[in-house]
């Protein structure tokens, strides 16, 4: 039977490090090739070793595909293709191709200008790699090569995510990616046709979670800066580039329009700006709302937002702010939170989620009372430690805290919605952590009743596939089919049919017997089964032969029953004798013949 | 003069020989082009019911000969349009039919055929016997293979076969037929399988499959909403209404959009549904990490309840609390779980719009339903689409009944007093008038939040004001104790006394003199300058401010509403009826009592504002009557005709005024029955009779009178035509006796016709005028601009400006074709715009709002002027109701009768004229 390999060497019952390996109908594919946020040595990257110990990736890969753009599902990809080594396709949507490389290029200066690492892929490595990829329209299937196809499904993640339909043959496989089920303010909800695959992959971030109604969360959001904005107070919000931070301005700036607000909204500058220029470009990736509108106005021109200047935070009067990064660690948001934290008629809102250690986690937990470090120094004192001194001072925060839910992933309900579009055979989940997808694992099964896995980094997964193989069949055979009667035929009812099957050079065909033995050139041999009866009977063979053929008549009626002048019966195909034995003449010897078609003829 | 005749004479004509015609016609075509041709002309013009039969006799002798597919397929669909023909019963042409049907190879001609079978069924309900051989017929051709065939099988199986009675022995019954057809191969025909009978194909992989499934199931649980059902898996049973709810609900998170919006839909029109699934619809379970989790809704309530008003200072306030048990979680929405939930989140907003409209009717009938759903509603103010947020407001105005808003509830929904799109506040000033609150606070809240508003966009003015007029009247007690504070009015000190023009002021006072109506109390807390400023409101805001028993100022005495309706009505008839003995008096006398009557009536128009319409419309009515009489009684009929020019003035513009007058009648009155209609029609005749004559007397030459004349006797043929049915009650009048005379009319010479007319015109009496139930005279205000202002709206001459104007219109029909805005300038020029057909609105029913803006230009001027701004009515006769209701064929027929009287177009002027004052500046250079 042929199999399907699933095996993921990142995201494996873990998040982040995205990375699957597919095995199906004898081609292998990359699905992701993420690294891993959380760790700074080799564990960062996918362990591509597994695929092979020595030498370059691509005689082994017949193609890799991204699903967007985020750091733990493209970061990997130059490290894969340029210092590893693969020379194949690359497959991406055109909105991850465009912003891939920024936040390549953002995260490499990073790593290598500030923290100072080496043995890391260089610019150029990402322009190389980036040569490599061939862009991807949704809903358009792509030749891999004869066999392979792909298509790119809407995911509504980000901007440009995308879940991926891949088929050999007749055997099928959907990787989504990150998907969300819930459409918000300026991407639309993942969609996929009812495909079937043999296997779907699935993400399974918040296996556990069912959320509430976004449309609290918004309001929540709008009042609390409306209300802010209304007292004369600054709003802070901390955001990461990319993703949200789109969303939550489409959220003020129409608000403002409605409201008729004056006051600004800052947009810290950075990557952010290149960004949403792309944002404004791929306008069929958006919600409904933004595509039918952005003939009069471009959604992402923002009338409100601006870009922002250090000096501006001193301004007097009522401002917004969005900054990054999203933890108040560091940077622009951290600057900005120190010159407004005093003041009781601020307020910041966090948008997301905070690692400990940050002070976006300190402040969400009710602290009120921060030390900051204002410069540290250090001083060698000998050869075996080293001190540092915190300059250390106290800040008061006085300003309000928020916090503001706003995620992109689907939820249980949401991934149970999506299986019930797609209908798959078997599932597969990934991206999520395994206590929790236990138990979206143990509902799949008892809801659906299809098996589900969920295998481990490194593990592999097989799945036996039953396909179906196409044959041709010529169209004489079936009109001869039809012409028998019967009831119309039905796709859901298989149905048995006389012909024969020439296995001929890859291909199959299915033929009369006559033609087959035409094409083959070969002679018809007829194969006739015959047996003998013993009876009594004193009568003369010609007699007994004439009450045989009156005792069928009157018995098998509705059957053409001949007495042939050979001195023999036909009843249809089946031919009767009768000889007398050599030594008893009342003895009479029945011979019974008939053909191979005919199997049974009830008396 | 036999021509004036000759349009009718031809129409006689040829509606006998229609199947002659027909018949001659088929014959001639050579090839199937022009046959098809002769049949797509012959299927545009009508066919009486007694020549059917003919018309398909031909038909059917056509369709055996013809070899062509094209027409044989024409001829089958035009059987089937002949046979929906009024009046004629089909049951004949059955058997001709089946016969065709037998005989017929092409799979398209089959399908049609069957159509024309499914037409006959549904024409023929009670006959058994057709039934039950279109029931074998179809079955018979179940087995075909062209899809289309089968198609038209199901439909008429689904049409014709009775569901309780199996049809005989040796048929199974219908249903089982169908259901046979439900794995059919093609989506198209699995689509017809569903239609005609339901819920194996919620989940098909077509979507007009699906679509089609949910209309099924819907049906079957509206007509069978009581049974009991089995739930598969378990042994429970529930009513039938019940499990369908919940399975339209589950496809209400469907792939597709279209079907998401039928499924969001068709649950609104669920009404019999047990509120235990209707509450479920709201409901989505939320947990985090598998631990149960509140909804922000329930946080908000319960915030609420503990005293706490603003909430979410806390991170992690939402932190789960119960862990839940991993077997009770679940996910796939079983029955209706969370559907709106679903609904109101979805990314297409038609989906949402579908949801909300839904939810409005659901909570229409189940008050508790109403109050859960409220959250939800609220949270849909704050959509991205501005249709969707001003559907939510509406419905939640629709439900308010039910309902009374919570102190934080009321604050979400007064934010969107904010929204800078009009229409959205103007909803909210609606829902707000209609709002119960429960709390002074919120009276507070809300008055301030309207304040506010007003400050931001005076042009709310009356809006706002009328929203504090209701807000005043339904919660008198809440207000009283707001009383001092609203009116800063203290215990010791005199406070000083408020501009009395500020809006905002007046707003408040609104509120309070609203409040105080019914509560007698409340006036003893005013201060002197409040009573003053009372009077005064109540003079010039009169529709805001109620009459009060408040002290030293007497209440306006409501005599004028003492009469009932009845006896205004009953004065009104007899009026009219003494009219009618008209007849009998001398012409001083005649005039006089026309001119009472005139009076009488209008008084009793101003007094009683319900019959203000048909009062205006007798007087009118009356009016035209006087002048015809007054006209008739010059002395001019007696002179020679050189001496009379001067009198002769008088009478021609008697004619044209009541000419102008008649179309009055026609087009600004509503509600008008033919006979009303007809009694106009006959006095513009009259005018036209009049104005033939006066043009013989004072024109010289015989060629433009022939030639009116004719126009004229097409005019007589054209009333004849169209009020045939009105001729009897018309005994004694003019027409009447025209008509009688017409073989000599028709016959005579022009100056004989104009003698005839003159005699007839003054010998006939005055047609009573019988009143129909309602009249409606269509009115116009103009709210803005109102004219006070005197300060100029200065602009560049050459240059535009844009005038914003606010109008409310009643009881006009169309107004986007209709209504039109005239700009008269000193100098005497007049614009009339058009408004866009988006800027009118429909607040009500039988009332528009015009909210538009013309633009205004000149030459410049030296001073300020007054320009003069007022809504026309424009009519035009062709389309005036009774020509458009004769067009009613059964196919659209251009060709149809062009009346030969020519169509006259003009407007009425129907709103007080409004000055505005501009002041055009001489570009500087």
């Amino acid at each position: 039977m042929p199999e399907i390999k699933v095996t993921p060497l990142g995201a494996g019952q873990d998040v982040g490090r995205s990375c699957i390996l597919v095995s199906i109908g004898g081609k292998n594919i990359m699905l992701d090739c993420g690294m891993h946020m959380g760790y700074n040595d080799d564990r960062r990257f996918p362990d591509f070793s597994y695929i092979t110990q020595n030498g370059r990736l691509t005689e082994f890969l017949d193609c890799v595909i991204i699903s967007h753009f985020h750091l733990d599902h493209c970061g990997a990809l130059p490290y894969m293709s340029e210092m590893v080594g693969y020379d194949g396709p690359i497959y991406m949507t055109h909105p991850t191709k465009a912003i891939c490389p920024i936040l390549l290029e953002d995260f490499r200066k990073i790593t290598v200008d500030k923290k100072g690492e080496t043995n890391f892929f260089t610019s150029q490595m990402i322009k190389d790699c980036m040569k490599k990829v061939i862009p991807l329209n949704l809903h358009q299937t792509v030749q891999v090569d004869d066999e392979l196809e792909i298509k790119a499904y809407y995911a509504g993640h980000v901007l440009g995510a995308a879940m991926v339909h891949i088929k050999v043959g007749s055997e099928s496989v959907v990787y989504t990616g990150d998907y969300n089920m819930t459409p918000d303010r300026h991407l639309g909800a993942a969609w996929i046709d009812k495909c079937r695959p043999d296997i779907l992959i699935s993400e399974s971030t918040y296996a556990t979670t069912i959320r509430d109604s976004k449309r609290c969360r918004e309001r929540d959001f709008l009042k609390k800066v409306h209300e802010s904005i209304e007292r004369g107070g600054k709003v802070l919000i901390p955001v990461f580039a990319l993703g949200r931070a789109q969303e939550l301005c489409i959220l003020l700036e129409t608000f403002w329009e409605r409201m008729n607000l004056k006051a600004p909204i800052y947009f810290s500058t950075g990557l952010t700006e290149k960004a949403n220029h792309y944002y404004k470009l791929f306008i069929t990736w958006t919600n409904q709302k933004i595509r039918k509108t952005f003939v009069q106005r471009n959604m992402f021109e923002f009338k409100h937002i601006k870009a922002f200047d250090r000096s501006y935070a001193d301004n007097p009067g009522p401002m917004v702010v969005f900054a990054t990064p999203g933890m108040l660690h560091a940077g622009q948001s951290l600057q900005i939170f120190k010159k407004w934290a005093g003041n009781e008629k601020n307020m910041v809102i966090m948008p997301g989620y905070c690692v400990q250690g940050t002070i976006g986690h300190k402040i969400l937990n009710g602290q009120r009372k921060l030390e900051m470090e204002g410069r540290a120094t250090v001083r060698k004192l000998s050869f075996t430690f080293t001190l540092t001194f915190f300059l250390l001072c106290n800040l008061d925060v006085k300003l309000q805290v928020e916090y503001m839910s706003f995620s992109a992933h689907a939820d249980a309900k949401g991934i149970m919605q999506l299986i019930r579009m797609a209908e798959p055979r078997n599932m597969l989940l990934v991206h999520g952590e395994a206590v929790k997808m236990e138990f979206l694992k143990g509902k799949i099964e008892q809801e659906f009743s299809i098996n589900c896995y969920m295998p481990a980094n490194g593990e592999t997964t097989t799945v036996t596939t039953n396909p179906s193989v196409p044959v041709d069949i010529s169209l004489n055979l079936l009109k001869r089919e039809m012409a028998l009667g019967g009831p119309l035929p039905d796709p859901k009812k298989p149905r048995t049919m006389h012909g024969t099957l020439i296995m001929k050079e890859n291909s199959l065909k299915l033929v009369s017997s006559e033609q087959a033995l035409k094409e083959l050139g070969l002679n018809e041999h007829q194969l006739r089964f015959t047996c003998r009866v013993q009876l009594q009977d004193p009568h003369s063979d010609p007699d007994t032969l004439h009450r045989i053929y009156t005792h069928l008549k009157s018995v098998l009626k509705g059957y053409t029953i001949q007495h042939l002048p050979d001195g023999t019966v036909m009843v249809e195909s089946i031919v009767i004798k009768v000889s007398s034995s050599a030594e008893d003449p009342n003895t009479k010897v029945l011979l019974l013949s008939w053909s191979y078609q005919v199997t049974f003829l009830r008396c | 003069r036999k021509t004036y005749l000759s349009p009718a004479k031809k129409l006689r004509l040829s509606k006998p020989s229609k199947s002659a015609a027909l018949h001659v016609d088929l014959c001639k075509a050579t090839n199937s082009t022009d046959a098809l041709q002769y049949l797509l002309q012959f299927a545009r013009k009508p066919v009486e019911a007694e020549s059917v039969e003919g018309v398909v006799r031909i038909l059917l002798e056509h369709y055996y000969k013809e070899t062509d597919t094209s027409v044989r397929l024409k001829i089958a669909s035009l059987l089937g349009l002949l046979s929906k023909t009024q009046g004629f019963r089909p049951d004949c042409i059955v058997d001709d039919i089946i016969n065709t049907l037998c005989n017929e190879k092409s799979h398209q001609v089959l399908a049609q055929l069957l159509d024309t079978l499914l037409v006959v069924g549904t024409e023929l309900p009670d006959s058994p016997a057709v039934r039950q051989r279109l029931v074998q017929v179809s079955c018979k051709h179940l087995s075909d293979t062209y899809f289309g065939v089968r198609n038209k099988c199901l439909q008429l199986l689904g049409c014709v076969g009775t569901v309780d009675a199996p049809l005989s022995k040796d048929v199974r019954d219908v249903q089982s037929i169908i259901s046979d057809y439900f794995g059919d191969q093609d989506p198209r025909v699995r689509t017809a399988a569903l239609k005609a009978m339901a819920c194996r194909l919620l989940s098909d992989d077509y979507e007009q499959v699906r679509s089609a499934a949910v209309q099924m199931v819907w049906v079957l649980s509206q007509l069978y909403p009581e049974s009991i059902v089995p739930i598969p898996s378990s042994n429970e049973e529930i009513r039938l209404v019940d499990d369908a709810f919940g399975k339209i609900s589950h496809m209400v998170s469907d792939g597709s959009w279209m079907v998401r919006v039928q499924a969001a839909k068709t649950l609104g029109s669920m009404l019999q549904v047990s509120p235990h699934f209707l509450e479920q619809t709201l409901d989505k379970k939320l947990m985090s990490d598998l631990r149960r989790k509140r909804t922000a809704h329930e946080r908000a309530k319960e915030l609420f309840a503990s005293g706490e008003f603003s909430s979410g200072r806390k991170w992690a306030d939402d932190a789960p609390k119960e862990k839940l048990d991993t077997n009770t979680v679940n996910l796939i929405a079983s029955g209706a779980c969370g559907a709106f939930v679903h609904g109101l989140e979805d990314e297409m907003f038609e989906v949402r719009i579908a949801a909300v409209e839904a939810l409005c009717q659901l909570a229409r009938s189940s008050p508790t339903f109403a109050e859960k759903c409220l959250d939800f509603l609220v949270d849909m103010f704050n959509d991205e689409i501005e249709e969707v947020r001003l559907q939510s407001i509406h419905v939640l105005r629709q439900i308010s009944t039910h309902i009374t808003l919570r102190e934080d509830q009321l604050d979400t929904v007064l934010a969107v007093l904010e929204d800078s799109s009009r229409d959205i506040r103007e909803a909210l000033h609606e829902l707000l008038c209609y709002t119960n609150v429960s709390t002074k606070e919120c009276i507070q809240l809300a008055l301030l939040e309207l304040l506010k508003n007003l400050n931001k966009y005076p042009t709310d003015r009356n809006s706002v004001w009328k929203c504090l007029k209701f807000l005043g009247s339904r919660h008198p007690t809440l207000v009283l104790p707001l009383v001092p504070e609203l009116l800063s009015t203290h215990p010791y000190f005199d406070t000083p006394e408020p501009d009395m023009d500020d809006p905002a002021y007046i707003a408040v006072l609104v509120l309070v003199f609203n409040a105080a109506k019914s509560c007698p109390t409340m006036p003893a807390l005013f201060s002197d300058h409040t009573f003053r400023h009372y009077a005064y409101l109540r003079d010039s805001l009169s529709h805001l401010v109620p009459p009060l028993r408040v002290l030293g100022l007497d209440p306006v005495d409501s005599g004028s509403a003492s009469g009932s309706v009845e006896s205004a009505q009953l004065f009104l008839q007899q009026s009219l009826n003494r009219i009618s003995t008209i007849q009998n008096l001398e012409a001083p006398g005649a005039q006089d009592l026309l001119n009472f009557t005139i009076r009488d009536v209008q008084r009793l128009g101003h007094l009683q504002t319900q019959l203000s319409g048909a009062a205006d419309f007798c007087a009118t009515y009356l009016r035209c009557q006087l002048l015809l009489m007054k006209a008739l009684q010059e002395k001019l009929w007696n002179m020679a005709v050189p001496l009379c020019l001067k009198q002769n003035v008088t009478a021609t513009a008697a004619a044209r005024q009541i000419l102008e007058e008649t179309y009055k009648l026609e087009f600004l009155y509503g509600g008008l029955e033919n006979r009303q209609i007809a009694t106009i029609h006959h006095v513009r005749l009259q005018a036209k009779a009049l104005q033939l004559i006066l043009s013989a007397r004072t024109r010289q030459g015989l060629d433009p009178l022939i030639s009116s004349c004719e126009k004229f006797l097409q005019e007589i043929e054209a009333f004849q035509r169209s009020f045939l049915t009105e001729l009897p009650h018309l005994h004694d009048s003019f027409v009447d006796k025209l008509l009688e005379l017409k073989p000599r009319i028709s016959a005579c010479s022009s100056v004989e016709l104009v003698k005839i007319l003159q005699t007839t015109l003054r010998q006939s009496g005055l047609l009573q005028l019988r009143l129909p139930e309602q009249i409606h005279r269509a009115t116009a205000t103009i709210i803005e601009p109102t004219g006070e202002s005197d300060n100029p709206l200065r602009f560049t001459s050459g240059l535009v400006v844009a005038l914003d104007i606010d109008a409310t219109l009643e009881h006009v029909q169309d107004p986007q074709n209709t209504v039109k805005v005239q700009v008269l300038y000193p100098d005497g020029q007049s614009h009339v715009i058009h408004p866009k057909p988006g800027d009118f609105r429909k607040p009500g029913a039988d009332r528009h709002r015009l909210i538009t803006q013309v633009y205004l230009s000149h030459t410049a001027w030296t001073e300020p002027s007054q320009i003069e701004v007022r809504l026309l009515l424009s009519y035009s006769s062709a389309s005036s109701s009774l020509s458009s209701s004769k067009h009613l064929g059964w196919s659209d027929s251009s060709d149809g009768l062009q009346s030969p009287e020519a169509v006259v177009e003009g407007t009425i002027p129907f709103s007080k004229p409004v000055k505005v004052f501009i002041m055009p500046k001489p570009a500087r250079r």
